[in-house]
């Protein structure tokens, strides 16, 4: 009981260090698609843009209001996709919202993760689930756009 | 605080308050406005009802019903009493305080009160449950919606009154869920009937902290809950004029709001039964009725006097805080005890977690008020309120657990 409403293992170094210097934070012109998700429980927002370069994402752009743990997931997401295919990212994104949704259960992948598995202790606060999902929620929706944008180009073409 | 009110006496008739949480520390509940917590003595009515006179009540005839009907109608005679209706039979029984807005709402419309070119009144300050059931009636009848909007202090901005001869509608908060203010809701429901409105007043959370008349208000239509005047949730209250609501089609149809039934159509009962279709919140009126009689017993004075003492001591503690701003009145005049903050630098979400691995619960986010949070420019606040229960030991457990929450995130 003590131990699972630790909030140390909630707010890890790696999520504040996230939080306080957010990594690609802002919303940087062009894009192929956008996406204006909340979280409607608590208000929080995020404007998202995926900007692709063929099948790889070249930059997630982005303006969010929210919490520390919305921050810093914003800001992992934007290190963990930018530079891979948007496979891959989705890849990463399944890998990510098990983690979130595992209770605790889940061991996370470093390799796959990275700095996303500073997040495990998140999946012990059932309240705070979303606040972490917020952004890779938008961005699922942004990419599959994106994705579904350039395929309309492709046949029209 | 006043000599007759003993908090720590009144502190005993809640089990809950005793509780340890994650790793024994004493809960500091300051989330009343959200839902009270509730005294042994109503657990207890509840808990006799079920387990002694269970029974559908109005349509059985056996000794059970007799004796649910009667314990039904007797909460429903408390309540009449306890807010000054003229006859009990103003007093109609909904699920909760948003389900008596939307009823007023839905038959007004019916009733053809409001078209194209009348205007409905509400504020910029109202939770969302005055606000969308509004929304929703303008759409259905083509009328238009207008608002008092919000003075930099947390008032209602009563010098840019929208109030008009166009206006068919005011409905107003009493008091606020989210800036704590007390509005001049007898000014308001004078102006509304100087223009021949109907006027509807909030009264979620004035019944369970200030002394309310609904006479002496003479609004046309007056809605609260139970849940958190320390009775049990699944019952709220509509107060409507009988002479009006006689006047008025029904809500919902179904079992115990007809007169009688044909295959080709039905005629319906006087109120409040007109208004109460299907089984009613049975065991809910019994423990409404042991709440207020607990509130009367206390004396609403008193409890009123002693939310107004604390939240003067927690707005002058709080105000100590470095980076902390109240967002609403500042002074504890027309207050009522809920205030809501930002701290520099900490998202609310995060300042209600810190809180909370204090022992501390408090709620964070936009606390079904957005558009009020928007007239500060905030999207959340993070929000204490307080109760007949609260003491200054837990506004000095809240300032201290802020001051950690500071110190945690560097602001």
């Amino acid at each position: 009981m003590t131990e699972a409403m630790n909030v140390d293992s909630l707010y890890q170094e790696i999520i504040l260090d996230h939080y306080k210097r957010p990594h690609g934070a802002g919303l940087r012109d062009g894009g192929d698609a956008e996406v204006h998700h909340v979280n409607p429980t608590c208000g929080d927002e995020i404007t998202l843009r995926v900007h692709l370069d063929g099948d790889v994402v070249r930059d997630v752009s982005y303006d969010a209001q929210g919490c520390s743990i919305s921050q810093a997931s914003a800001s992992v997401l934007n290190d963990l996709v930018v530079g891979h295919t948007v496979a891959e990212g989705f890849t990463t994104l399944d890998a990510f919202q098990e983690l979130m949704q595992g209770k605790g259960h889940v061991e996370p992948d470093e390799d796959v993760l990275e700095d996303g598995i500073a997040f495990a202790g998140v999946a012990q606060f059932p309240a705070r689930v979303k606040c972490a999902l917020l952004s890779w929620m938008a961005f699922k929706d942004a990419a599959t756009q994106a994705t579904g944008a350039q395929a309309a180009g492709k046949d029209g073409s | 605080m006043t000599s007759t009110y003993d908090v720590a006496r009144v502190r005993e008739d809640f089990p809950i308050l005793q509780r340890r949480l994650a790793g024994d520390l004493p809960l500091v509940y300051l989330d009343s406005a959200n839902t009270s917590q509730k005294p042994r003595q109503v657990v207890d009515a509840i808990d006799a009802h079920y387990l002694a006179h269970n029974a559908n009540v109005a349509r059985a005839m056996h000794q059970l019903g007799a004796e649910a009907s009667e314990a039904f109608e007797l909460g429903r005679t408390k309540v009449a009493g306890f807010i000054g209706a003229s006859r009990r039979e103003e007093v109609v029984f909904t699920k909760n305080a948003s389900e008596a807005i939307n009823l007023v709402a839905r038959v007004l419309g019916d009733a053809g009160a409001v078209g194209p070119g009348d205007e409905i009144v509400i504020s910029q300050m109202e939770h969302h449950s005055n606000i969308v059931p509004w929304q929703l009636l303008a759409e259905r009848t083509g009328a238009t919606l207008r608002w008092f909007g919000v003075t930099p202090e947390g008032r209602l901005d009563l010098e840019n009154d929208p109030i008009t001869e166009r206006t068919k509608i005011v409905a107003v908060t009493w008091v606020s869920n989210m800036l704590g203010t007390i509005n001049p809701v007898a000014d308001i429901v004078a102006r509304a009937k100087a223009v021949g409105a109907y006027s509807l007043i909030d009264a979620s959370q004035a019944v369970p902290q200030i002394p309310v008349d609904v006479t002496a208000l003479g609004a046309d239509f007056v809605a609260f809950t139970g849940h958190k005047m320390v009775g049990p949730t699944g019952i709220g209250v509509l107060h409507g004029r009988y002479d009006l609501l006689a006047s008025l089609p029904p809500f919902l149809g179904g079992g115990e709001m007809i007169e009688t039934v044909t295959m080709e159509g039905s005629t319906f009962a006087p109120p409040p039964a007109r208004f109460e279709a299907g089984t009613p919140p049975i065991a809910q009126s019994v423990g409404l009725g042991a709440a207020v009689d607990y509130l009367s017993a206390l004396g609403m004075e008193n409890v009123a006097a002693h939310e107004q003492a604390i939240t003067a001591y927690a707005l002058e503690r709080l105000v100590e805080i470095d980076g902390l701003t109240v967002v609403g009145p500042k002074e504890p005049v027309d207050r009522g005890g809920a205030i809501s903050f930002t701290l520099e630098g900490v998202h609310p979400h995060d300042v209600a977690q810190l809180l909370d691995s204090k022992g501390v619960a408090v709620r964070a986010g936009h606390h079904c008020a957005k558009p009020a949070h928007a007239c500060f420019g905030v999207q959340s606040t993070t929000r204490a309120s307080f109760y007949l229960y609260t003491t200054e030991a837990e506004i000095d457990a809240l300032v201290e657990a802020i001051w950690h929450t500071k110190k945690y995130f560097g602001a």
